[in-house]
């Protein structure tokens, strides 16, 4: 694992919200979290909890027109991209932040070549001519490690496997040399084999460029290969996080060591927990104190009141629940 | 690409053929064909010749055989009301319809597609409330009436357009709109839903991603993939423009191929309306070879499958 | 998310003036001839090319004027209401029932006659059917039974798609495989397992349909192919008012507003229904 190198990216307290027909639904309701060079850090939690809503906020494309920032800062090299202008943040994406999307099947625009889409995304960041970026989109399909690029480039989206496809969109992601990578679920729609491949690619382009990344996933073996540390995800806020060891040794927020204790082996998924009883609260109707509370089973008086604040437990581990008690700052 | 070529001209060759038995058997199922193709003041022996010279005392398979093989040759009978072949009258009137019909399409394309656009773009908003209004209207009003309406408004009321047949490019002004505004208001509403579609879709994100401009990413990314249902249903909207030919040709007094129609029907001209019929659908499956070729151009996944 | 229960149309949201003016229509169609104010083909010369009661030298006697012939426009609208909805029902269960039956059909047996069937809706939805119908007037002779073999050639196809799409996914439920197992005949199994479960995704597409109908009835009318004259009818009176159109303006452009009336509420009608029932439908 790299050594900690600066902070790349900051998010403090962000709440971003979607308003529609039905009601605001918070999905991203007081999100902070830091991240640095070189680092990966894991995402965790159930389908719906806001994961790629935080991610979507981050780059500012949130749906629209219901999505909106509603307050929090995105600082990314001490920049707050909240402010930014929308073309503004038109030069940020691509070029300091990128983001590889979770389904490779839907990710490519099956009317054109994946060469014209790669250029695509190079034009935005080098003047070059056609041929000279042509020749850097060949480049980038190798770093990826696709085989006869040059052919590649003059192929269509359908024409090429899925993981062949995410590769590509992996490739346009880092054409832009960013900064920070987002990668929302890269390895859900691959198969088994062609996951641990994928894995491994990102890990060597991250050593090459030290890149800072940013792990959604609901998979906690792919957790434990990726990433330095972990933020548990629950109903539109981080409940834990932690270095993925001491987090994996010792959970202290019981939602995090409900989700633990459902994967018995640490390559099963967590999309459905059989061991939590109930349902995740609809983002449109919180409770008004701990979100977990009507499912946890250490639930108090105190839980249902009042949200708990964050609590301090070891070396940049920290957890919001009652119980928890905080630990002695020296280690 | 050949190969579905050829399958699809088999198959048009196919429903031209049931077309033609159709026009031949709904000759015959209503007693003495004779009857529907002469004149009603044609004497015993115009008669007699006419069914000696169709064959009409024959058996029916080779009844069938004349129609048939005459209509390959190109015989598609002799036109009661213009007492010459039938073919002749409809080819002389075919490039006045195909003077309105591009026309009548091109600017129902040239509309419906930037309305779609802006629809989607700013869906919910009063654009999109109107286009979405303008469109329900449009698909409720009948084109006949539409034509009348817009005569009594624009020729007679205020004297500015020509209500009638055919002359200079003012002329082409009532008939075209006429003809486009039920298309258009189809093709809006699909351009809306299925770019609206495409807009949602993981490849639009991947494209902001990457830092591209919203103009761009709607009409490069968007647009293509949202025109495709709109070629698809091509044909569709082909089938419509031809029968709404016959009736806006019909209110402009427009001497098209669509009037002739209503003149064959009027007139009871039987052999004239069974060679508009054939001459139609071979028009008709021609274009949607065409366009499906077209097809197979803009959707790469069809290209190559 | 919710989206399911919010999509959905519910009785608070039904378009109630488009329902009020479809039940004053339906009323004024069965009760046309209590309610007209004359008879729809008595011909008066003397008040010939009556205008409008709002317009100078109209009178109460006719509300909408009168037509070249003397007879009450209003009397023959409402008359025109009953034929137009006749014909839009006989039509729309003749066309309907053709393409339900052919759907369903072509969705449970799949195959090869799937693959016939659904050739031949495609040939047909490409085709313009109109010409076979204008060609069933002149061979077979102008009347309803006409009209409604014409519109059924017309509109089969339109459910038979979607019918099929439909079955096809009702196919794949367990209860059809149980009552396989059961030992029921395909026969059975249609009718009594695949049609109920079809049926609103029918009834809004009849509902739909209502509007096309009564457009195609009136184009067909004015073209002349259509119920045949003196009855009146919604097309034929705009035709009739065509060469008028310079004086007597009325002639046309109220029973044509009638038509673009009823296709509208009609439409709404049907749009809210298909919400309500089948928000799946909305694609089409």
């Amino acid at each position: 694992m790299a050594s900690p190198g600066r902070v790349v990216l900051e998010v403090r307290d962000l709440h971003a919200y979607l308003y529609t027909r039905w009601g605001v639904v918070r999905a991203v309701d007081g999100v902070s979290f830091a991240l640095r060079e070189g680092e990966t850090l894991g995402l965790v939690g159930e389908s719906g909890c806001g994961k790629t809503m935080t991610a979507l906020s981050v780059l500012r494309l949130m749906p629209e027109p219901a999505g909106r920032i509603v307050q929090g800062q995105v600082l990314l090299e001490g920049e707050d991209l909240v402010t930014k202008s929308e073309s503004e943040m038109r030069r940020v994406r691509g070029r300091r932040i990128s983001m590889i999307l979770q389904d490779p099947q839907t990710s490519l625009n099956p009317v054109f070549t994946v060469g014209s889409q790669i250029v695509e995304a190079l034009r935005m960041r080098y003047a070059d001519g056609v041929d000279a970026l042509r020749r850097l989109a060949e480049e980038a399909l190798r770093r990826v490690k696709v085989a006869a690029p040059a052919e590649r480039l003059r192929a269509f989206p359908h024409q090429m496997s899925g993981g062949m496809k995410q590769r590509v969109v992996g490739a346009i992601a880092v054409a832009g040399e960013p900064r920070v990578l987002i990668a929302d679920e890269p390895t859900t729609a691959l198969d088994v084999t062609i996951q641990l491949q994928y894995l491994v690619l990102l890990k060597e382009i991250q050593a090459r460029t030290r890149l800072a990344m940013l792990f959604i996933t609901h998979d906690f073996g792919i957790v434990a290969r990726m990433c330095d540390r972990v933020a548990v995800m629950y109903a539109g806020r981080i409940v834990e996080t932690g270095p993925t060891r001491a987090l994996f040794r010792a959970p202290r927020h019981p939602y995090t060591a409900a989700l633990m204790a459902s994967v018995p082996r640490m390559e099963a998924s967590v999309e459905r927990l059989p061991s939590i009883e109930g349902q995740p609260p609809l983002l449109h109707h919180m409770p008004v104190g701990c979100r977990f509370a009507p499912r946890c089973s250490y639930v108090d008086d105190r839980c249902r009141r009042e949200y708990p604040p964050v609590v301090p437990i070891g070396p940049a581990h920290e957890a919001s629940c009652w119980r928890v008690e905080p630990s002695p700052p020296s280690r | 690409m050949q190969r579905y070529i050829l399958r699809r001209l088999l198959q048009g060759a196919l429903l031209l053929f049931i077309v033609a038995l159709v026009v031949f058997a709904l000759a015959r199922v209503s007693g003495n064909p004779i009857d529907l193709l002469v004149r009603e003041d044609a004497t015993a022996e115009d008669r007699a010749h006419l069914q000696k010279a169709l064959g009409l005392d024959r058996p029916m398979h080779e009844q069938l055989y004349i129609f048939l093989t005459g209509a390959v040759r190109g015989d598609l009978g002799q036109s009661i009301r213009y007492r010459r072949s039938a073919a002749e009258v409809f080819f002389e009137r075919l490039p006045n319809t195909l003077k309105l019909l591009p026309l009548a399409m091109a600017g129902a394309l040239a509309i419906a597609i930037p309305l779609g656009v802006l629809a989607a773009v700013y869906r919910g908003t009063l654009v999109d409330r109107l286009a979405g209004g303008l469109a329900v209207l449009g698909i409720a009003t009948p084109q006949f009436w539409l034509g009348i309406v817009l005569i009594y408004v624009f020729s007679i009321q205020l004297g500015v357009l020509p209500s009638a047949r055919m002359g200079g490019p003012s002329h082409y002004v009532l008939p075209a709109v006429t003809l486009g505004v039920f298309l258009l208001a189809g093709m809006m509403r699909l351009v809306r839903s299925s770019l609206l579609e495409v807009m949602g879709s993981e490849f639009v994100k991947l494209a902001r991603l990457k830092g591209l401009s919203q103009t761009i990413v709607i009409w490069k990314h968007c647009l293509r993939n949202a025109l495709i249902p709109v070629v698809t249903l091509f044909g569709v909207y082909f089938a419509l423009l031809v029968t709404g030919a016959i009736v806006t040709e019909t209110v402009f007094a427009w001497p098209g191929v669509g009037r002739l129609t209503y003149e064959a029907v009027i007139f009871r001209d039987y052999p004239l309306l069974q060679a508009v019929i054939l001459l139609k659908a071979v028009i008709v499956l021609s274009v949607n070879l065409v366009v499906d070729i077209l097809y197979a151009y803009l959707d790469p996944r069809v290209r190559y499958a | 998310m919710s989206t399911e229960a919010s999509s959905r149309g519910d009785l608070a949201r039904l378009p109630w003036i488009s329902f009020s003016i479809i039940v004053v229509l339906v009323v004024a169609a069965v009760f046309a001839p209590l309610l007209a104010p004359h008879s729809p083909t008595e011909q008066s010369l003397p008040d010939k090319l009556r205008p409008p009661a709002w317009q100078e030298g109209g009178s109460m006697k006719h509300l909408l004027g009168t037509d070249v012939l003397g007879r009450d426009v209003l009397s023959r609208l409402v008359y025109g209401a009953r034929v137009s909805l006749t014909v839009a029902a006989v039509a729309l269960i003749a066309g309907g029932g053709v393409g339900l039956a052919l759907g369903i059909l072509a969705g449970y047996t799949g195959g090869r006659v799937d693959n016939f069937i659904m050739r031949v809706v495609d040939a047909t939805l490409t085709f313009p059917t109109i010409l076979i119908a204008l060609l069933l007037a002149v061979s077979l002779g102008q009347g309803l039974g006409t009209i409604a073999i014409a519109i059924t050639v017309i509109i089969w196809a339109r459910f038979a798609r979607i019918v099929r799409g439909e079955v096809l996914s009702v196919k794949t439920r367990d209860f059809v495989a149980l009552a396989r197992v059961h030992g029921c005949s395909h026969l059975r199994i249609m009718a009594v397992h695949i049609v109920p479960n079809v049926l609103n995704t029918f009834m809004v597409l009849l509902t739909l349909h209502i509007g096309f109908v009564v457009i195609v009835e009136a184009t067909l009318s004015f073209l002349g192919a259509g119920i045949p004259p003196p009855t009146p009818s919604w097309g034929q009176m705009v035709s009739d008012g065509r060469s008028h159109i310079a004086s007597a303006w009325w002639l046309s452009v109220v029973p044509g507003g009638a038509i673009m009336l009823v296709v509208l509420v009609f439409n709404l009608f049907g749009d809210w229904l298909r919400d309500w029932l089948d928000p799946r439908l909305r694609q089409v």
